[in-house]
């Protein structure tokens, strides 16, 4: 499979946007709404026009059109068309490129339903099909036609957490095994960190950093890319007990959090500053990863308001709407009510300083 | 179930067996003149008359030779134009706003115009039907086409599909469900406009037959004409129903 290399892409977002992919390398495009990330794999896809230099394995591919670009490009509300049935969406690409023969094109659909486990889907309109379902046809669709890049558009953000995690696993496992360099694209940070070999942080059309998950997390050199992935708090962990449910309960400080566990070692808790709630009343539901605290310092940005507060002897950062911190009265020495949600924490394994924040 | 079904559909035939009953008593007993208020009977007496002396049938197959080439042709000039102003923003730009302003015009404001450029004669009813079809197929077409999600039309790309295979694949079969609804409701109102025109200026036709039978103050004769008319727009629209349901019934 193709690096992908990417020489001063600008157009009306993305300014002078430089980077290399690696042959078979599985690189996640994090960043806000609005970045430009989206126009980036566009722009990679042949959709949408740019400036600058675009090469598969060193060879220039800016005046093919998207049609002869040979990529799989899934698309965030995956695009199945209403019209085909689960079989006539994943033959469309061999179809429409020339594939004559129907027992051909029959054994490739029937290859690729196998493999996403979804034979009993076929004769099904996407109207009939669950979330998970169509994800599942969508990935099938684009890998008929076998791409030499795949372009995934925050494919998953409209399922639940427990289908989403399967199917990114899923994703990534077919991505390693059939070896296709793929770029992902996420404003999910959580997301980014389990699934990248690398990730690429963008801002404002720009590249902000670029690196592996550890690296983005521990080695944070630019100050706009941290201020993204929200330079997010950090819980390095004494010891760690496994729970049922694929659950761990782990010490940290004097904080016990509960997290995700997969099966390998939790020694540091990651969590984004916008992910971190906050509320002056005592929050309804369990009592799972709450903590009280108290706000040690505030300081107001254009789109949000960040506070420090200090939470069991650590400074944890949260990230708020001004209205609601408006609405909730908010000011430096505020007693308020903090829950780290389970969706967002991410246990690391790496090894690495402790805080950030304290 | 089948049973019910049944059941069901012959209880919506209930109140059109109603009317027709009160229909039939109120002018046998309430109406001195017949000869303005026939009663049901009467009526398909005549029907039946007029269907054996074979005066319905040829008036019925001329106006449904007139609505068939009429709507075709005007269902067909108005895919076409619709197929190319939906996918060329350039020719949209620049001939949709004269569209804009002959759309308003009433169809039946086009019957001196047409007169005076096509005479008395079988044209005449047609230029109308394709003027009552185009515009409003035109329209649909257009309509469906630019607003079929643009993600669809990335998907086909990536997946290695041309402008062409993109139209016939995508676009058009997305725009049915649009097409449909102009096809529907313009069936309904070529009948009504063939009507119009045979009552004015065509001497054959359902519209002229009704004409002649107002002239000879032959109500029974008119009613059977109203019914006619009104079957064959229910017809119209029924076909076209069953058509959609069978084309994009399935995903829709």
């Amino acid at each position: 499979m193709p690096k992908v290399t990417l020489k001063g892409i600008s157009n009306y977002i993305l300014k002078d946007l430089s980077l290399e992919v690696h042959d078979g390398e599985f690189l996640v495009l994090l960043g806000p709404n609005g970045a430009g990330k989206s126009t980036l794999l566009n722009a990679i896809a042949g959709l949408t026009g740019y400036r600058g230099a675009i090469l598969f394995d060193d060879k220039p591919v800016d005046a093919l059109p998207a049609s002869k670009r040979r990529i799989g490009y899934l698309f965030q509300h995956l695009a199945l068309f209403p019209h085909m049935d689960v079989k006539g969406n994943i033959g469309y690409g061999l179809r429409v490129r020339g594939e004559k023969n129907p027992a051909q094109i029959e054994g490739r659909i029937d290859e690729l339903m196998t493999m996403m486990q979804i034979g009993h889907l076929a004769a099904r309109y996407p109207k009939n099909l669950s979330g998970g379902e169509k994800q599942r046809v969508a990935l099938a669709r684009v890998l008929a036609a076998s791409p030499d890049v795949l372009l995934m558009d925050e494919p998953l953000s409209s399922l639940d957490l427990r289908a989403a995690k399967r199917l990114r696993l899923e994703i990534r496992h077919i991505q390693r095994s059939l070896g296709i360099t793929a770029i992902y694209v996420t404003h999910n940070f959580a997301e980014a960190t389990e699934m990248a070999d690398r990730i690429a942080v963008i801002e404002q059309g720009r590249l902000m950093q670029i690196g592996s998950p550890a690296e983005l997390l521990f080695d944070r050199h630019d100050d706009h890319a941290g201020g993204f992935i929200g330079r997010p708090n950090i819980f390095t962990c004494g010891s760690y007990q496994v729970i049922e449910n694929g659950l761990a309960a782990a010490e940290c400080g004097r904080m016990k959090i509960i997290v995700p566990h997969d099966g390998k070692p939790v020694e540091r808790i990651a969590i984004a500053p916008e992910h971190v709630y906050v509320s002056t009343e005592e929050p309804l539901g369990p009592h799972v990863n709450r903590f009280d605290g108290t706000i040690r310092e505030m300081r107001r940005g254009e789109a949000c308001v960040r506070a420090s507060i200090e939470v069991c002897g650590q400074l944890l950062e949260a990230e708020l709407a001004p209205e609601i911190a408006d609405m909730m009265n908010l000011s430096e020495g505020s007693r308020v009510h903090i829950i780290l949600k389970l969706r967002w924490l991410q246990p690391l394994e790496s090894k690495g300083a402790g805080n950030d924040h304290l | 179930m089948k049973f019910f079904r049944r059941l069901h559909s012959l209880w919506s035939l209930l109140p059109v067996a109603f009317f027709l009953v009160i229909w039939e008593i109120s002018a046998r007993t309430l109406v001195s003149n017949q000869a303005l208020f026939p009663p049901f009977s009467s009526v398909m007496g005549e029907f039946f008359i007029l269907v054996k002396n074979g005066v319905l049938l040829e008036n019925l197959g001329r106006s449904l030779l007139r609505v068939l080439v009429g709507f075709l042709a005007g269902s067909l000039a108005g895919l076409t134009v619709g197929i190319l102003f939906g996918t060329k923003k350039f020719l949209y730009r620049s001939f949709h706003p004269i569209f804009s302003l002959l759309y308003p015009v009433p169809v039946l404001g086009w019957i001196p115009v047409f007169m005076l450029w096509f005479g008395i004669g079988e044209m005449l009813p047609i230029a109308l039907l394709f003027v009552c079809a185009f515009f409003p197929i035109y329209y649909n077409t257009e309509t469906g086409i630019r607003s079929v999600n643009r993600e669809f039309v990335h998907a086909a790309r990536t997946l290695g599909a041309g402008d062409f295979q993109i139209l016939t694949t995508v676009l058009l079969p997305l725009a049915l469900p649009n097409i449909f609804t102009g096809l529907r409701l313009e069936s309904g109102m070529a009948w009504r406009t063939t009507m119009a025109a045979e009552m004015i200026a065509i001497p054959t036709g359902i519209g002229a037959l009704l004409m002649k039978a107002e002239n000879l103050i032959r109500m029974d004769i008119v009613i059977v004409c109203l019914i006619v008319l009104s079957i064959m727009g229910f017809a119209f629209e029924r076909f076209f129903l069953y058509l959609e349901k069978k084309t994009i019934g399935k995903w829709a």
